[in-house]
């Protein structure tokens, strides 16, 4: 039996032979070029220091709105999850709020904020909240009630309460989150770069949209993939395995 | 001294609790009995503060400890920890001293995931004692074990509480349990519930 672990390399193989595969019967670099035609034209940007450039403010965004968005959603679910009352009143905003287009959202901040950085970062924020708060919400329903009661009886400092009693119980439900986070931030950030910034890589595949220049529009892509998928497996899935420690214990 | 004073207590329209007044002096361990359902958790909750919507008023002090029916633990933190945390100015030192005098001795690192029942419920009397309480509420901690387990943490529960001497509130349907680790005996009857007769039990 072939080693499990082994199991993603051989997909991405797959995806890459389906690739070259297309590209050969397309037969035409401007529409389609294959993996190693893209490698010299990495090597130039990379060498140029434009790549690094424009990832870094990509990742900077993606940081910020990230940060800002958990920060909000984890309050605001927590909240909404704890107090009928409160969830009664937020509810609808937050059924309006998941279903506003990530794009209208984006389009009003830079109307009414300026085509500035914090207008790019807030849009993404925006975009996100809802989504964190909606997860956090159900994990703050299932908070235990007879923890709770421990914790007020023991008289637990509300900081205490909070780091080992309410956080712990919320651990999967905000990895949850914060994993369907990063996946839509950067997407939302691309966005958000491509209408309205003049840096990051949403930017740099706008510019080579309108050279029809599909091959430099996929080593940013790409590249940017490549750091996302890096952040999934040296930060998120450490992070996971820390928390859920206690379970495997 | 702990002064219980209920005036009433109503979930939604229905009044639960009638006239409930009683005190427990400093080192007295008195017993709550009556059936299942008739408001002896009700009365533990307010004793506790866990509970506040009611009418009448409870004179408590600061240090309160409690052991319910299940361990009631936090299951992401070691078993030290689980002491340390939730007692406030509690010492690494007389949080091992705790689990030793419980037989936890060695059992500070692990979960309580890792732990037997029994040595949950030991980890959670550790924690119950640990931070020197003035009251000690027990709900009904006996109820789920088998004779002879109960028999062995009514044993240890004795123990401490002889060494401790807070004033103890012992929550229990079983007759029998009462009148082994009480003082004093109340019990709960009627609807909306009020206390009998304050009987003296020989210990």
């Amino acid at each position: 039996m072939p080693d499990s672990r082994a199991t993603p390399f051989f997909s991405i193989a797959g995806l890459l032979a389906l690739w070259i595969i297309a590209a050969l019967l397309t037969d035409d670099p401007q529409t389609l070029p294959s993996p190693w035609q893209l490698i010299p034209l990495f090597q130039r940007e990379l060498g140029s220091g434009e790549l690094l450039h424009h990832l870094g403010a990509t990742l900077l965004r993606v940081i910020w709105a990230f940060a800002i968005a958990m920060l909000f959603g984890v309050a605001l679910g927590l909240l909404m999850g704890r107090s009928e009352r409160v969830n009664r009143w937020l509810d609808p905003w937050l059924v309006i709020f998941l279903n506003l287009p990530a794009l209208v959202l984006i389009v009003l901040c830079y109307l009414w904020i300026g085509l500035t950085e914090t207008a790019a970062i807030l849009a993404v924020t925006f975009n996100k909240i809802p989504n964190v708060a909606t997860v956090v919400r159900e994990g703050a329903r299932a908070l235990n009630p007879d923890l709770d009661a421990m914790a007020k009886v023991y008289r637990m400092s509300w900081m205490a309460r909070m780091r080992h009693v309410v956080l712990p119980q919320l651990a999967p439900f905000i990895a949850a989150a914060a994993r369907g986070g990063v996946a839509v931030i950067w997407k939302i950030v691309l966005v958000v770069e491509f209408l309205g910034r003049s840096s990051g890589i949403g930017f740099q595949i706008h510019l080579y949209f309108q050279l029809f220049d599909v091959a430099m529009v996929l080593v940013y892509a790409l590249s940017f993939i490549c750091v996302m998928l890096a952040v999934e497996w040296a930060l998120l899935q450490p992070w996971e395995r820390r928390v859920r420690r206690w379970r495997t214990a | 001294m702990i002064r219980v004073s209920i005036l009433s207590k109503y979930y939604g329209g229905k009044q639960v609790l009638g006239r409930v007044e009683f005190s427990v002096a400093p080192g007295e361990t008195v017993a709550l009995v009556g059936p299942s359902g008739i408001g002896k958790s009700t009365i533990l909750r307010i004793v506790a503060g866990i509970d506040t919507a009611f009418e009448g008023n409870v004179d408590r002090p600061e240090e309160v400890s409690i052991v319910f029916q299940e361990p009631t633990l936090l299951p992401w933190r070691s078993a030290l920890d689980n002491l340390l945390l939730v007692c406030a100015g509690l010492d690494r030192k007389t949080a091992l001293r705790a689990l030793k005098k419980v037989g936890l001795a060695g059992k500070e690192d692990q979960f309580p995931g890792q732990l037997s029942l029994g040595q949950q419920r030991r980890l959670s009397l550790a924690r119950a004692f640990a931070g020197r309480p003035a009251l000690l509420i027990l709900d009904e901690p006996f109820v789920s074990l088998d004779p002879d387990m109960a028999d062995t943490m009514m044993t240890l529960t004795e123990e401490l509480i002889a060494e401790a001497r807070p004033a103890t509130l012992l929550v229990t349907h079983a007759e029998a349990e009462a009148k082994r680790l009480a003082d004093r005996v109340l019990r709960l009857q009627g609807a909306p519930a009020t206390l009998q007769t304050e009987s003296e039990t020989d210990v």
